[in-house]
């Protein structure tokens, strides 16, 4: 067993962590008040090659693997998890899929621009009635001729506003035991009758945005339709799997963030004549929090290793996810108090992890789901 | 153009730095470029950019300085030598440096030598001058600014934060301040290509040195932690009685009246 990073594994750590200190960190709060998507910094991150990690370089990647992803979503997230879920959306969700199921044209023509970091993508799976249900999808892919007609409507859809394509999970048919056959489209965003909004006013993750999607009469060539027709449900299961763990590493990021901050508080902050970081009371918080955050990274990290192995990785993934987000919101919560009332005030930042953390049990799968996959995957 | 970075591992000063028996801990410390040094690669690549040729970037160090010779490949330099000293060198210092270098260098026919201006775990500045000296080549420290046309090279260099305006002959070789650049993040692409750009390794052996050419001239005799900073002190009372009090306090305290 071996648990040092690669040299390149270690770099990744390095310049993602400068470039977050130095570009994003200065601006992680306003991105917060002003619920702002910061266009520009995620620009500069895609000339960079962040959109490109984890894909080859024939499709404009950087020809890293998932643990170096991995990282730098971690990393990104514990300056601003705004930033960090957008990244780790665009990433996972809406080149990933392409790069897994698509064809050399797709790869070409819609792959190659996200991971060069000149469009974005997003992942329309997510509607009103559906979403972990996947069953309960409503929006229709009726065939005429050589298009698609696509009616529907998605919510929740990360990153859509500013997206050039939104990957849309649709019905086709149905199968022979009568149940709906579920496959992935692409739609580029400035097809006729793709309207997206955005209007929601969140919890946390404020500057990352969050998008409305109705499709009314879209027509696509179906040449766009994303790898096997019969298995959209299976591949959206895959990306899935592949997405929780940059929602862990996210978790990841601001469970550090959480943990730095409190212990640099904590041992700042004087009481009765001493530092409160002599305080068992303080101690033992810190302690739990430092190694539930190591628990959560050597899963998150496993669990992208077995990624990179071609392993299978459904019910880890379920677990990274899972313990690392809700480690991300115990450490935020813990923060909080460790501040006391200063923890409660916008400019010590970690009522905002709080806020971040809280969409991560949510968002990609909830808790709930996550243990659900586990336990199927147990065999129950 | 056939340019030459010195590229020097150090401590980050910015993280925690631990000295025990007279010794800075290497467990402890995290290792960066010599921020100094940055400049030079980013300054040699955009030179490289402008002019062609190729970027070859040397340290001396040990096994260790792979990564951040790698970082500067990852930044856009082309090649990189690593002289390993660690099994060969007990101790060092910037006669030993230059000497290796200059023996490194005999051949290589460098039309530009970049360094940084002082490495901030010694700062010493020393071994940029040495190494042109000994080359006998011309040398310029400190500079800010760096346009090179044919044989010429316009140089701005800082002085005590004024500038003057150097015209020099190459060869030549530089030592970067701040302000000549802003150096790049090495880009993700740039990280992953770095392996497989070429990393020789070199031993003093090679250099045809051994140990004894290169003992240090200077001696080390001790390394200790600056004295923490005692807090201030709060004067209290009437404005009149505590300007008094501060006079008094200047004069025979701190003895600087």
């Amino acid at each position: 067993m071996n648990f040092e990073l690669t040299k390149e594994q270690q770099m990744v750590r390095k310049m993602v962590r400068d470039f977050a200190e130095e570009v994003i960190k200065p601006r992680a709060i306003e991105i917060d008040t002003s619920a702002t998507f910061p266009k520009d910094i995620f620009d500069q991150m895609g000339e960079l090659g962040f959109m490109g990690i984890p894909f080859p370089e024939e499709y404009g990647g950087s020809g890293g693997d998932t643990i170096s992803y991995a990282i730098a979503v971690e990393e990104i997230g514990r300056v601003c998890g705004s930033t960090g879920l957008s990244f780790a959306a665009t990433v996972s969700l809406g080149a990933s899929p392409i790069y897994y199921f698509g064809t050399e044209e797709q790869k070409q023509e819609f792959l190659k621009p996200q991971a060069e970091g000149r469009a974005l993508g997003a992942f329309g799976l997510t509607e009103p009635n559906a979403g972990s249900d996947a069953g309960g999808t409503k929006t229709t892919a009726i065939a005429d001729g050589d298009s698609y007609i696509i009616n529907g409507e998605k919510c929740f859809i990360t990153n859509a506003s500013f997206a050039d394509t939104i990957i849309v999970t649709a019905v086709t048919g149905k199968n022979e035991k009568g149940r709906n056959i579920i496959s992935a489209i692409i739609v580029p965003t400035d097809t006729e009758g793709v309207k997206v909004t955005s209007n929601y006013d969140k919890m946390g993750v404020r500057g990352s945005d969050t998008a409305e999607v109705v499709l009314d009469q879209v027509r696509v060539p179906k040449t766009n339709l994303l790898g096997d027709p019969q298995k959209g449900f299976h591949q959206f299961l895959y990306t899935l799997d592949g997405g929780r763990i940059s929602i862990a590493a996210l978790g990841l990021g601001i469970a550090q963030a959480s943990l730095e901050k409190s212990l640099n508080y904590a041992k700042e902050r004087k009481q009765f004549g001493e530092s409160i970081s002599d305080f068992q009371a303080i101690q033992f918080k810190l302690a739990d929090m430092a190694m539930e955050i190591e628990l959560a990274r050597n899963m998150v990290y496993k669990t992208a290793w077995l990624k990179d192995q071609n392993k299978p990785f459904t019910k880890e993934s379920a677990y990274a996810k899972l313990f690392a987000s809700e480690t991300a919101v115990r450490a935020a919560d813990q923060a909080i108090q460790i501040h006391g009332g200063y923890g409660y005030m916008r400019e010590y930042e970690v009522e905002r992890y709080l806020r971040d953390a809280k969409l991560l049990e949510i968002g990609e799968g909830t808790s709930e789901v996550q243990r659900l996959v586990i336990a199927r995957q147990l065999g129950c | 153009m056939n340019i030459y970075v010195l590229l020097k591992k150090t401590f980050d000063t910015e993280e925690k730095i631990v000295v025990s028996n007279g010794q800075i801990e290497d467990d402890s410390a995290e290792f960066i470029i010599n921020p100094y040094d940055e400049y030079a690669v980013e300054e040699a690549i955009k030179q490289r950019d402008e002019h062609g040729g190729e970027v070859t970037v040397v340290t001396i160090g040990d096994e260790d300085s792979e990564k951040q010779l790698r970082t500067a490949l990852a930044m856009g330099a082309d090649k990189a030598v690593l002289i390993n000293t660690e099994d060969d060198l007990e101790d060092g210092d910037q006669f030993s440096t230059a000497k290796i270098l200059e023996t490194y260098f005999e051949d290589k026919d460098a039309d530009l030598i970049l360094a940084g201006n002082v490495a901030i775990d010694e700062a010493s500045g020393q071994v940029g001058p040495r190494l042109a000296t000994r080359l006998g080549i011309s040398y310029v420290t400190t500079i800010t600014g760096l346009t090179i046309s044919g044989d010429t090279a316009q140089i701005e260099k800082d002085v005590e934060g004024d500038v003057e305006k150097i015209e020099c002959p190459l060869p030549l070789l530089v030592t970067c301040q701040q302000g000549l650049n802003e150096p790049r993040y090495p880009s993700l692409p740039g990280i992953m290509k770095a392996k497989k750009k070429p990393l020789a390794e070199l031993e003093i052996d090679d250099l045809d040195l051994d140990e004894d050419d290169l003992e240090p001239k200077t001696k080390t005799l001790e390394i200790f932690m600056p004295q923490e900073k005692q807090a201030g002190r709060v004067l209290e009372g009437e404005p009149d009685a505590q300007v008094k009090e501060l006079v008094s306090l200047l004069k025979n305290e701190a003895k600087v009246l």
